[in-house]
């Protein structure tokens, strides 16, 4: 069973970004990247399926500039087998990426597609369940807890997911999406020896063209902001005077 | 779980201007002569770069021996300095220094500002092209030594040990790296280098190293307050005028600009806080005329090494060198270092290289200490020797004699002053004068705990605390009974808290170490040598971006 694990370069999460004094974007010059960490999660969980004899192969995908092989590499030495980086200066779109990845899968034929559930800069949430739709798969997405098995003849993949009050398990056949959620697992630190075998693992490197995809972005931005500073709390005299504001000022009621 | 090993011809541990400096000049060499060499680096932080706060304005002079096209190479060296302001500060106001009076070593014609941070990514990467192995996120923990008491490398730490000292879940043990030499290049205070000082009597017959603490900011200003290539330097105001320290403010590209505040761990009032002295510094007419209407972007700080030549330990021992400022080759006159990290790592590997060639290993690198004698880095750093301890005469009378030293003696003078250390330097807290600094207005000055949130500044709560106390009691039983536990003002990011049960009683330290951001001043300036800072986990602390 081989896994293909999609993963994204986005600005470490321990990094308090800045918007451009431009309002053009995010300032990302000079700032410590890493992978989406909801990615390392879905690579951790691929890993440990091939380590329990489930997967036979782990393969990681990356869409996005030639530093994106770095991201491809951190993949490899928590255990990833190998990597496809598609290569483009294009700023990519969920779309863009779903339609890649579709691409790679259906040159891969992977058996699972395990991804994080969104990107910690975008959030957008949107890539796995437009990939599953792409490829006609099912899809579970937010999972908490995984497992892969046999049933009838048919393999499936039973995932539970946190949803608003409680949690729901799914059954699904495969092939399929699946996409991570924070409590999946615990991914494990990347030792120095499994980094230096990494950087022998084959890397091989596509242009959205070789795959023929159009990634030109369907979506402009208008203008990125900072959120507004909350102002400082008012001490209001009595209810009279709380409806006048919640009315007047704040308009909510 | 055993240790895995793996072995080089050189290991370097720590990643700024002076261990890249070394891995690229080994390469080089290796590559001119068409032989193999393998050479690892190692960084505990995140990434290349992002443990490193300077200034800074650079000489290039090292960086054009090293990669003479460099510009061509597109390192992130393009502001050239303008124009230098020298100011006395009191008070209310300031007197400029004229130009013509100042000794050549303050003048910064031909010299960048940079952002030293950015600088060391550029050359990691370069290093990486040459092909050296460069790994950051892994810190050199523990020393190795072979059957002879030789250097033989060091060991990666452990990662996923608990508080207790436990092997947790995500258990991983370190890596052993072997090598035939191991330059270190941890900057100042390296916390393998003060073992090596210990363990090869490498202070014997020098003077102890005497340390200042380097507090920075980032700014981005309104483009009509930004002065491109202005390099500033004050002093006076704030400190009084026996303690020594100064301000800078640097005018680099994009409307950035770098200020900072430098003050002398031999201070001896306890009361004292160098950060609050940087957050009020912010306040004075003369400096915060280029700030307001600004944003601040980035915030830290680091101890640097300032007893020069007098101070230097020897820098081989069997099995490897002490390089960059881990040796103490910063020029305090000048408060620059980074050229001196440079070109003392460009100098061992130089050595390191022909050891290597000569099918040696693990013997001392003699030929690099003389290497250094003769080149200009001992010229320029012999002529401004004495400048730290004609500050210790005091703000007028040490900047009236070093200006004697260097104008009229032109750094010649017969006589080579002495440096003291700096931890046995404070008075009891009860006979010094409590200092009140003014409260943060939060667009100029700031606290420290949204200070150090700029640092990006990240560790793992669950592991052993990376800051040791030989003894738990002094803390208490000293610091705080005789100097009201200074910890809580020098630390830069607020690690070190008193705290007392409801009662007010019962007082005891709590230390937040996942705050810290590796600037060494503990380990400095503790008055009874009690703290002992050792590496976290790899790829922790700050992630500065560009500092
Ligand atoms: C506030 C301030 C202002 C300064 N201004 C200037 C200036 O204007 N001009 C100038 O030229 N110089 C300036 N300097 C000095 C200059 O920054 C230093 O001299 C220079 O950075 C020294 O280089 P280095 O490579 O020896 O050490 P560092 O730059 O300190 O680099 C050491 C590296 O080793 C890593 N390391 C440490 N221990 C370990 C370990 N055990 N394992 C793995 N990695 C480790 C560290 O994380 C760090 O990345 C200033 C310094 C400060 C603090
Ligand atoms: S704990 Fe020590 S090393 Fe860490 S920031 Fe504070 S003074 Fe610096």
């Amino acid at each position: 069973m081989k896994i293909l694990v999609p993963v994204k370069r986005v600005v470490d999460y321990n990094v308090k970004v800045r918007v451009k004094a431009d309002g053009t974007g995010v300032d990302i010059a000079n700032v410590k990247m890493s992978m989406n960490p909801f990615d390392e999660i879905a690579v951790e969980e691929a890993v440990r399926l091939k380590e329990a004899g489930i997967a036979t192969e782990v393969v990681a995908v990356s869409c996005g500039v030639a530093a994106f092989q770095e991201t491809i590499r951190a993949a490899m030495a928590i255990g990833a087998d190998r990597g496809i980086l598609v290569e483009t200066d294009v700023e990519l779109q969920p779309l863009a990426v779903a339609k890649l990845l579709k691409a790679l899968c259906d040159k891969e034929q992977p058996t699972v597609v395990i991804c994080g559930k969104q990107a910690i800069d975008d959030d957008s949430n949107q890539t796995g369940q437009m990939l599953a739709a792409l490829m006609g798969w099912p899809q579970a997405t937010f999972a908490s807890k995984m497992a892969l098995g046999d049933a009838g003849g048919q393999m499936r993949a039973t995932v539970t997911r946190e949803i608003d009050g409680g949690l729901e398990t799914l059954e699904i056949k495969l092939p399929a999406v699946v996409t991570t959620d924070l409590r999946l697992n615990e991914p494990r630190y990347a030792t120095l020896p499994n980094i230096m075998k990494a950087k022998k693992k084959p890397l091989e490197t596509v242009k959205p063209a070789d795959l023929g995809v159009d990634v030109a972005p369907r979506l402009a931005t208008l203008k990125v902001a900072e959120p507004p500073k909350r102002s400082a709390g008012v001490r209001v005299a009595d209810v009279a005077q709380l409806v006048d504001k919640l009315k007047n000022e704040a308009k909510v009621i | 779980m055993q240790r895995e090993s793996m072995e080089f011809d050189v290991l370097i541990v720590g990643g700024g201007p002076a261990g890249l400096a070394a891995a690229i000049r080994l390469k080089q060499l290796a590559n001119e002569k068409g032989t193999e060499l393998s050479v690892c680096l190692i960084e505990k932080a995140a990434e290349i770069g992002a443990h490193i706060l300077s200034g800074a304005v650079m000489d290039p002079r090292a960086l054009n021996e090293l990669i003479p096209d460099w510009k061509e190479q597109g390192a992130p060296v393009t502001t050239a300095v303008t124009e230098d302001r020298v100011i006395f500060l009191n008070e209310t106001g300031g007197r400029k220094v004229p130009n013509g009076l100042l000794p050549d070593c303050f003048l910064n014609h031909g010299n960048y500002i940079v952002r030293l941070g950015n600088v060391a990514k550029w050359l990691g990467e370069q290093a990486e092209a040459l092909g050296v192995e460069v790994y950051p996120g892994f810190a050199g923990a523990e020393i190795l030594y072979d059957e002879t008491g030789a250097v033989k490398g060091v060991a990666t730490g452990d990662m996923g040990v608990t508080r207790e000292g436990e092997q947790g879940p995500a258990y991983q043990p370190g890596m052993e790296l072997h090598a035939k030499y191991t330059l270190f290049a941890e900057g100042c205070r390296g916390h393998l280098g003060k073992q090596l000082e210990a363990k090869f009597n490498l202070r014997d017959g020098v003077d102890p190293q005497t340390y200042g603490i380097g507090l920075k900011e980032l700014w981005e200003v309104p483009a009509e307050r930004h002065e491109p290539g202005v390099v500033v330097h004050t002093t006076g105001w704030p400190l009084p005028s026996d303690t020594y320290g100064g301000g800078f403010v640097y005018h680099l590209e994009d409307n950035l600009v770098a200020i900072g505040y430098v003050v002398g761990l031999n201070y001896t009032n306890p009361h004292l806080s160098p950060f609050e002295e940087f957050q009020r510094y912010k306040t004075h007419p003369e400096i915060r005329k280029y700030l307001e209407g600004g944003k601040r972007l980035a915030y830290g700080a680091r101890a640097i090494a300032a007893g020069g030549l007098q101070s230097q330990p020897k820098l081989v021992f069997p099995g490897g060198a002490l390089i960059g400022d881990d040796a103490g080759f910063l020029n305090a006159a000048r408060i620059k270092g980074s050229h001196a990290a440079i070109k003392s790592g460009a100098l061992a590997a130089e050595a390191a290289f022909e050891a290597v060639t000569a099918e040696r290993q693990r013997d001392k690198l003699a030929a690099f200490p003389e290497a250094f004698k003769s080149s200009w880095l001992y010229e320029e750093l012999h002529k401004t020797r004495n400048f730290k301890p004609y500050m210790k005469k005091g703000l007028w009378m040490g900047s009236l004699l070093f200006g004697f030293d260097q104008k009229v003696l032109k750094g010649k003078a017969p006589w080579t002053l002495h440096n003291s250390s700096d931890h046995d330097k404070l008075k009891p807290a009860a006979e010094c004068p409590k200092i009140d600094y003014p409260k943060p207005d939060g667009v100029l000055t700031f606290d420290r705990l949204s200070s150090v949130f700029l640092s990006n500044t990240n560790h793992e709560e669950d592991q052993p605390c990376h800051l040791q106390l030989k003894d738990a009691s002094v803390p208490i039983a000293v610091n705080l009974a005789k100097y009201d536990a200074p910890e809580q003002r020098y630390c830069p990011a607020g690690v070190y808290e008193i705290v007392r049960d409801e009662s007010g009683q019962n007082a005891r330290l709590q230390i937040n170490a996942q705050n810290c951001v590796h600037c060494k001043t503990c380990d400095i300036k503790d008055p009874t040598q009690n703290i002992n800072w050792v590496v976290p986990q790899g790829g922790e602390g700050p992630i500065y971006q560009g500092m």
